[in-house]
């Protein structure tokens, strides 16, 4: 009655769960809101995109797709073999026991009438599957904590589905190898099964199953003579074989139970087995009402994505894109691929922001599509470690669940940059790739970001105020850095200016760009760097380092630009803590 | 010496024609390499930002190439003048290299100085050879004349990257009139393509881009070759757009050097990653070299 109560309970949470996680599919998105994206559009052109890949050729990919890749996983292998070879033990050992364990009275024994947990193929391939995830887990494990120097991290979520299963497998194998010594499960079972033996002969047959099953009697001790033995076995072969494998096949619980047996009288007396018969119960239910909550939800949402993105090329319809990208926040599992693979993750070292690891990013992406009111602190290092992105797509490419993170990473990108929180990492090629994306952004989103970061970072010009403590020390330093101390070589003969090709762009370079090089080098001699800071030609430097090669004094002009940049954006960054 | 592919991250933005046939044109001429997975940026965007971080991955990259025992060979002049920049930094100053040492040291690496970095055309022309390149031709782009564009991070700062010393430099032309093309001489050929520009303030970046194009034409140009990503991504999707939003009305074709040497070696097209038809210049000047047919000519006369 209660065991029943308690799987509906689970299954209604679990259901909830589901309706929950799916219909934020529909609700959300990762871009930046737009009026037209109406739930009631999404849902219809989610099951216009549905119906259309169903009644055309693209059926075939995904049903090619469903065996390569969600079944066998050739992605996975190409990536890496240990991790393939783990990932394979823990589903196949997950998916064993769910069909033929979890589901044995529900599937089992409509192909196999004669079913019984306790005989062969099944109580040896409970423990198999059992042993698979343990094998598994281990990998994982070993794979995550030990083996990786520079790894992903470890999140709250990926040690919850560990300890989940981790309980579940325990206590399982904990029962089985109980109820293997445990008197009283034999003796209840004997009762059931061999109820009109006489008493003699049931002892025979408890004699016979300490002997060989490994039984742990209160009252009968081996060695046993041959005759109580034969008549046990007997006994065995008439009551008990036909639904009871030998105990041994349950390997992994036959081992465990060997050491138990000092002490398994006392633990069965306690009643050790109907304590971990609800362990096991219970800890089962809690994954199910769990699951949709967990990162195990990606055994549905991986494999959904996986076969998605097979069949949606290009850009697919806006509202279609909007839902997948939220399916697939949900189909990360934080395995770290990416972010093994990342080609900025180095720089983790330097800006100690998670969210510069697109494997971190994803639990930021959550959050801002949730709609979460997060403080401007935390929108500020969304927005850094999004926008520090070479948008490479190794991380896409690497990614076991298919996930098109450059595409996800646009449009969370493109939805931070509306907050009008500056952004001066846009003022250099990291902006490349939202450049050449510039069709796909509307017209005054595209520029306002970028007007703003350059308003911001050349700061108030009108009045030039005294410099701050802080700022002083650090601007000091400028004279004394390798590419600086050229500087005092300058003997002003404007060559830099000359040959800069920005320069030459104009009619009035001075009008447009603010200071030209050569007058920059005078001003920081002059230590006029307010002007300095506030020149437009410092963001319009290519980096080409024609005025350095030009210089007649080898004065690094173009190094001493690139400083000056790095301290235009690190005195903003002061500024803000 | 065998040596590390440097991959650059722009060939991801619609460009595998530049990895299909470097791969391949390498493979052809016997040119070992290798790929290493681990290989991050190299730290160019970065510049602007914080020089620390991009030395830092510049750095990583180069231990990761000592650590294998391997050179790197960069298809990208960017990765190249950057990967040289941070090594010529990291050697002068043993400060700087301590202190990055030291954030390498808690991913196991460790930069020395032993790894050197190479660009696909020195590799082609200072180890293969012009001579040799020659030897392998299977076809001539005859007489095609190509505007050919160094580069910035090529060239300067010329004592740090090192790529040729000569005023003016030499060995990209040397290599496109290796396979039977006229290199043309052109207005800017050195300056930059405008690429750097290009999302931060496109409309500069374009201005440049149109008049490197404009100079190139007006130089008799049929077409452009570039080794580098940013360069040939601005001569081919930006000039598109020059053209869509400007008042440019010719295309000039952009075809990156291992394409064109690809071709002049007699592989397919399709295996260089050329997705439609050859650029009209390029189709018209392809020719085959018949070794023993041009010596009896030449006996003939």
């Amino acid at each position: 009655m209660f065991h029943k109560a308690a799987l509906l309970l689970a299954l209604a949470v679990f259901g909830a769960g589901i309706i929950i996680k799916v219909s934020a599919w529909f609700r959300y998105s990762v871009g930046p809101e737009k009026a037209d994206l109406r739930v009631s559009r999404r849902i219809a052109a989610a099951l216009k995109g549905i119906g259309g890949t169903f009644f055309s050729r693209k059926v075939l990919t995904l049903i090619r797709t469903f065996f390569l890749e969600v079944i066998f996983q050739s992605h996975v292998l190409k990536e890496d073999l240990l991790r393939w070879f783990a990932h394979m033990c823990i589903y196949g050992g997950f998916a064993m026991l769910f069909f033929l364990h979890v589901l044995d009275n529900e599937v089992v024994v409509h192909f196999y009438p004669e079913y019984a947990s306790t005989l062969n193929p099944f109580l040896f391939l409970r423990d198999a599957g059992g042993a698979l995830i343990v094998i598994g887990i281990a990998l994982a494990i070993y794979r995550r904590f030990i083996k990786q120097t520079h790894r992903p991290m470890t999140s709250r979520m990926d040690i919850a589905a560990m300890v989940m299963v981790g309980a579940i497998v325990l206590s399982g194998f904990l029962l089985e190898a109980t109820k293997i010594t445990s008197e009283s499960t034999f003796q209840r079972m004997a009762e059931e099964y061999a109820g009109q033996t006489d008493a003699p002969e049931l002892q025979a047959l408890e004699s016979y199953w300490v002997e060989n099953f490994g039984v742990v009697s209160s009252s009968l001790r081996g060695p046993f003579d041959k005759a109580t033995l034969a008549e046990g076995k007997t006994s065995h072969q008439i009551n008990c074989a036909q639904c009871h494998s030998s105990a041994q096949w349950g390997f992994v619980g036959y081992a465990v139970s060997i050491p138990m047996r000092p002490v398994a009288s006392a633990l069965d007396g306690a009643g050790i087995t109907f304590f971990l018969m609800w362990a096991h119960y219970l800890s089962s239910l809690f994954l199910l009402a769990y699951l949709p909550f967990s990162k195990m939800f990606h055994i549905f949402t991986t494999p959904l994505s996986l076969m998605v993105n097979s069949v949606m090329d290009g850009q697919g319809a806006p509202a279609n894109v909007a839902t997948r990208q939220m399916l697939e926040l949900d189909a990360c599992m934080h395995c770290g691929a990416c972010t093994l693979r990342c080609s900025v993750a180095v720089t983790f070292l330097e800006f100690p922001n998670a969210n510069i690891l697109p494997s971190e990013k994803i639990a930021s992406l959550k959050k801002l599509a949730a709609g979460k009111v997060l403080d401007p602190k935390e929108l500020r290092a969304i927005q850094q470690g999004i926008v520090l992105c070479t948008n490479c797509n190794r991380c896409g490419v690497a990614c076991p669940a298919g996930i098109k993170l450059r595409d996800l990473w646009f449009s969370a990108r493109e939805r931070l940059l509306q907050h009008s929180i500056e952004e001066y990492q846009l003022l250099s090629p990291l902006a490349y790739y939202r450049g050449l994306q510039r069709d796909n952004i509307q017209e005054n989103d595209y520029q306002k970001p970028l007007d703003l970061a350059l308003k911001k970072v050349a700061g108030d010009t009108s009045g030039k105020g005294p410099l701050r403590a802080g700022e002083k020390t650090m601007l000091g330093k400028l004279n004394t850095s390798i590419q600086a101390n050229s500087l005092s070589e300058c003997y002003r003969c404007v060559t830099c200016t000359n040959s800069c090709p920005v320069v030459h762009n104009f009619k009035h370079p001075g009008e447009v760009l603010g200071l030209l090089p050569h007058q920059i080098m005078y001003a920081i001699s002059l230590r006029y760097w307010e002007q300095v800071f506030s020149s437009k030609m410092l963001w319009d430097c290519l980096g080409c380092y024609q005025c350095q090669d030009n210089c007649p004094q080898r004065v690094s002009v173009t190094d001493i630009l690139y400083e000056l940049k790095n301290r235009a954006i690190s005195r903003r960054y002061d500024e803000l803590t | 010496m065998k040596t590390a592919l440097f991959r650059c991250c722009i060939t991801s933005m619609g460009l595998s024609q530049y990895e299909t046939s470097s791969n391949v044109v390498l493979r052809e001429l016997g040119i070992e390499f290798v790929d290493i997975n681990d290989f991050n940026c190299c730290g160019y965007p970065l510049r602007n930002l914080n020089f620390r971080a991009y030395l830092l991955s510049s750095a990583r990259n180069l231990a990761l190439a000592e650590q294998a025992g391997l050179d790197i060979l960069t298809v990208c002049n960017c990765c190249y003048g950057n990967l040289k920049y941070a090594e010529h930094v990291l050697k002068e100053s043993s400060s700087t290299r301590e202190e990055i040492n030291a954030s390498l040291k808690s991913l196991g690496l460790k930069y020395s100085g032993t790894a050197s970095i190479k660009h696909l055309l020195g590799v082609l022309h200072d180890d293969f050879g012009v001579e040799t390149i020659r030897k392998r031709l299977k076809k001539t782009l005859d007489g095609l004349r190509i505007a050919t564009h160094y580069g910035c991070h090529l060239l300067r700062p010329k004592e740090v990257v090192g790529f040729d010393y000569g005023f003016p430099p030499v060995k990209f032309d040397n290599l496109v009139e290796a396979i039977g093309a006229v290199s043309v001489p052109w207005v800017g050929k050195y300056d930059c393509c405008g690429s750097p520009l290009w999302g931060v303030n496109d409309e500069l970046s374009m201005d440049l881009t149109r008049k490197k194009l404009a100079n190139a034409h007006q130089g008799g140009a049929e077409c452009l070759t570039v080794t580098c990503p940013f360069c040939q991504m601005q001569f081919s999707k930006i000039q598109k757009r020059i053209i869509e939003t400007r008042d440019l009305n010719t295309a000039l074709p952009c075809v990156l050097y291992p394409q064109l040497l690809g071709l002049c070696l007699g592989i397919d097209r399709e295996v260089l990653g050329f997705e439609e038809e050859l650029p009209e210049a390029v189709r018209t000047h392809l020719r085959d070299i018949e070794p023993e047919a041009s010596h009896a000519d030449e006996q003939a006369v």
